[in-house]
């Protein structure tokens, strides 16, 4: 699967590019955050490198070769959750998997017992609080061990607390070998959990270096005004 | 005015074997074509809403308008289909029960699955994305919306039921209303208004009118848990 490889992606809407000649290479190990501001086009990215969208021009290749038929997920920022239990919203991820009922339970209730969530398992999923939905969510992703895991804003609307808990579970998932991609606009979020991080600015990927040499030696002019916190404004008000 | 009411509760108070025959042979027919509409008209109003292919929309259409078919229509059809000439003639259901079921189910089938389309498809524009993400197959995500609406998904069952219970018209014509035998509560109310034995339909009326009522408090009732249960 890895290395991924972009060459000159492009997403267009009508005739505005919402992705502009994307070129990256994304590596196997670590978590990798897709940082910049609202409307960068770090989702839209996220739903390429799925397989969800294809782009319009240039390439995207996983290894050399086409999109793999399984060991990639991916967690959305509104997690769709059904009418049902806790449980039943885990399970359902297996379902394509055509596996037995009882491995099913045992690799489910493994996974809630991870998250925090095994005592919760029979409460219906849509009465959980914001914090236990995205715990849920992770779980989901995490029930079928994936080889690349995609988390578009799991903390958006979360507390400190549990955008400590989902970060503390994002950690324990990499430490089992899978590759994380998360996108964040959180400058301390991105700078506490990835090891390095793709700034994207409309729709152009600006920069993509270490963690600790992005917040030290910002090397676009973007990335700098974004880490001084003034790149959203300057976005906003231009004509 | 109220003696004939009075006379009308009199034949349900001592549970009279005519009234219970035709309320029995009323209930066997219409959940029978519910069943049978139910397992046709909810994975076609599902498919319908999650597939793509040419000519959705017409489907989606054509769907739509089968809902308003008059039942005489319908009953029509189902007899040309049925009688001896027809094609499936030499079946002799024509003037049976089960012939009754047929046209009851061509009913109830289109009314079923379009009301599943637009329920099952408000459903799959929140969900598809995931459930593509999740790699699900067309009958997966099929069962999974099925699933996931099962509450709103009763509404369109007591919909078909309602349709079935109360038409007259194709029942009348493939049925023929025969006593003991196809007579069913709105044929039997029919035939004995027209005979002025009014006491007989109004009782008849009162069950159907119950019916009516006890299923959609139930119908209230488990919408009310489901949320309060699943949110």
């Amino acid at each position: 699967m890895f290395p991924i490889r972009l060459a000159g992606a492009r997403f267009t809407a009508g005739d505005r590019p919402l992705l502009d000649g994307i070129d990256l290479t994304i590596g196997g190990d670590g978590i990798t955050v897709f940082l910049g501001p609202n409307g960068a086009g770090k989702s839209l990215l996220m739903l390429l490198l799925a397989g969800l969208l294809i782009p319009d021009g240039g390439r995207i290749d996983w290894n050399g070769g086409p999109l793999p038929d399984a060991g990639i997920d991916m967690m959305f920022q509104q997690p769709m959750l059904l009418r049902a239990s806790v449980f039943a919203n885990v399970a359902l991820a297996l379902k394509p998997l055509g596996m037995k009922q009882t491995d099913v339970r045992r690799q489910t209730m493994e996974v809630l017992h991870r998250v925090g969530l095994g005592h919760r398992s029979e409460d219906s999923a849509r009465l959980l609080s914001g914090g236990e939905k995205q715990r849920l969510a992770l779980a989901r992703s995490w029930v079928r061990r994936p080889r690349l895991l995609l988390l578009d804003e799991p903390t958006a609307s979360l507390d400190p607390t549990a955008t400590e808990a989902v970060e503390s579970i994002v950690r324990e998932i990499r430490t089992e070998g899978a590759k994380i991609l998360m996108t964040t606009h959180n400058l301390g979020q991105a700078m506490r959990i990835s090891d390095d991080i793709v700034f994207i600015d409309a729709g152009k990927v600006r920069e993509h270096t270490a963690t600790a040499r992005f917040f030290s030696y910002p090397q676009s002019p973007e990335a700098k005004l974004f880490i001084q916190g003034e790149l959203p404004w300057r976005i906003a008000f231009e004509p | 005015m109220s003696e004939t009411f009075g006379d009308a509760l009199s034949l349900l108070g001592r549970l009279d074997p005519a009234v219970l025959g035709i309320v029995w042979l009323s209930f066997k027919v219409s959940l029978t074509a519910v069943c049978i509409g139910a397992a046709i008209g909810l994975p076609l109003g599902a498919w319908v809403a999650v597939a793509e292919f040419p000519g959705r929309s017409v489907l989606a259409v054509l769907l739509n308008g089968m809902m308003g078919v008059p039942s005489v229509i319908v009953g029509v059809i189902v007899y040309l289909l049925l009688s001896r000439s027809g094609p499936f003639g030499p079946m002799g259901l024509l003037y049976s029960p089960a012939a009754m079921v047929v046209a009851q189910t061509l009913l109830v089938v289109p009314l079923v699955a379009a009301l599943t389309r637009q329920i099952v498809e408000d459903a799959w524009r929140e969900y598809a994305i995931e459930l593509r993400s999740l790699r699900f197959n067309m009958r997966q995500c099929i069962s999974t919306l099925l699933y996931d609406c099962r509450f709103s998904l009763v509404v369109a069952l007591l919909a078909g039921l309602g349709r079935a219970m109360s038409e007259v018209g194709a029942v009348m014509i493939v049925g023929g209303n025969i006593e003991g035998f196809t007579r069913v509560m709105t044929t039997a109310i029919a035939l004995e208004t027209a005979k002025g034995d009014l006491s007989l339909s109004l009782a008849l009326g009162i069950v159907l009118i119950s019916v009516v009522l006890v299923l959609n408090g139930g119908a209230y009732t488990l919408r009310y848990w489901a949320m309060r249960r699943y949110g």
